[in-house]
């Protein structure tokens, strides 16, 4: 039990480090002041459910790796973020996109957790369960800005919902770790949030006038560690600091 | 909030009304015209019979930079009052609401030129619910939303269509 909520806790914490991460790339370089203050702000969310998440998942692992341990000192394969996180800033568009589909799937599975069976999860979930409404009305009101805007914004963000739809159907996924903590009781089942998820992003695209798409096969790996080469990138900039001066403090 | 009981003459209880106070009139770091009692983040001041002072806060947000800070000023403020063996600890449930901002809170955040948050916060938000926020300048209703995001976690930009003028909305949450 505590070895599955260890890895069940992990999986969490790294989505939203490593979202955390991709969102603070922006910061003085999005095409305006208000969006630069807005990724900033949700990636400053992402990171402070990830600290708390870190360190519960600290406790449960009862090795004595706190939140820093557990972010910087980890290789790439033993990261378990999904891969839709992990996806590289290509555009504006790219970053919306991926915020849009994970708050589209985060509000839900917070709102479920806030309802589970183990104390910390269920607080960490009431709060982030309110700070992804923002995340999501945010990424739904540019899809359909951009979406519904230029030749030239309309054609990126078609490219970029197409591209990382592929990423979308790993979140669902449920393998052992998943279903047992669901049989716990501690644990949400992803399976069932589905259909609001696409709902939501139906709707959103309806606005925006354009199509939703639909992936043939989902490509998934990253609960395992099996990640697409953008991870790799992201982490040496996030832990090159501990890596090349080990145990350094300011 | 503080655990202040009837019955004062216990020593324990003036201390434990008195740390209340003390770390209750700290000013948030961001918004230094409201406290921290005003913003109802203070959850409560302990006094235990060894004399050990327990002050515990919650945060706004989950990554609110403030938070840290919030809690270093809690500690000085209380060791500068004459408290020695103090801690401070961070509770997360429950969560903090918007709605726990006092009416004093509130009018300061007004005068200071920062709207307040307009509704209870528990009701699942709409997707695209436009919130009415009031101008804290010329209370005129006729405003918009320039970014979700302000300066701080807490709060959003809007502008005023009557005065013109561009101010912080405090988002509920």
């Amino acid at each position: 039990m505590s070895d599955d909520l260890f890895r069940y806790v992990l999986r969490l914490a790294d989505d939203h480090l490593v979202l955390g991460q991709r969102l603070g790339e922006w910061c003085g370089q999005a095409p305006s002041l208000e969006e630069d203050l807005a990724l900033a702000n949700i990636g400053l969310d992402c990171l402070g459910q990830a600290r708390a998440l870190y360190t519960y998942a600290g406790k449960v692992e009862g090795k004595g790796r706190d939140e820093d341990a557990l972010a910087f000192l980890r290789p790439e394969r033993e990261y378990c973020n999904a891969l839709l996180v992990e996806q590289a800033n290509r555009d504006f568009a790219w970053a919306i996109a991926r915020q849009f589909y994970f708050s589209a799937f985060m509000l839900p599975f917070w709102r479920a957790m806030a309802k589970s069976g183990d104390d910390d999860l269920r607080a960490i979930a009431a709060k982030a369960e309110k700070e992804v409404a923002y995340h999501l009305r945010h990424s739904a009101e540019w899809v359909i800005r951009l979406g519904d805007g230029t030749e030239e914004s309309r054609r990126r963000m078609i490219e970029a919902l197409e591209e990382l739809f592929i990423y979308t159907g790993e979140l669902f996924e449920m393998d052992d770790v998943a279903l047992a903590m669901v049989s716990e009781g501690v644990g949400v089942d992803a399976s069932d949030l589905l259909d609001e998820w696409r709902r939501t992003v139906d709707g959103v695209l309806a606005e925006a006038h354009l199509e939703a798409p639909d992936a043939a096969y989902a490509q998934t790996g990253g609960r395992a560690g099996r990640h697409t080469e953008h991870l790799g990138h992201l982490l040496s900039e996030l832990q090159y600091m501990q890596r090349a001066y080990p145990g350094l403090e300011w | 909030m503080g655990v202040v009981v009837a019955g004062a003459l216990n020593p324990s209880n003036v201390r434990s009304r008195r740390a209340w106070d003390v770390a209750a009139a700290v000013p948030d770091p961001e918004i230094p015209v409201v406290t921290l009692a005003d913003l109802g983040i203070l959850r409560g001041v302990e006094c235990n019979d060894d004399g050990a002072v327990i002050a515990r806060v919650t945060p706004t947000y989950s990554g609110c930079p403030a938070t840290r800070l919030i809690e270093q000023m809690v500690l000085e403020a209380l060791k500068r009052d004459g408290f020695e063996n103090v801690r401070v600890e961070s509770v997360m449930s429950p969560a903090w609401t918007t709605d726990w901002i006092t009416a004093e809170g509130r009018e300061k955040l007004r005068a200071f030129g920062i709207a307040p948050p307009v509704k209870s916060s528990n009701s699942i938000r709409a997707l695209f619910g436009e919130t009415a926020v009031n101008c804290p300048l010329c209370d005129s209703g006729d405003t918009e939303r320039i970014s979700e995001f302000g300066s701080t976690p807490c709060k959003a930009l809007y502008r005023c269509r009557t005065c013109l003028e561009p101010f912080d909305y405090f988002k509920c949450l």
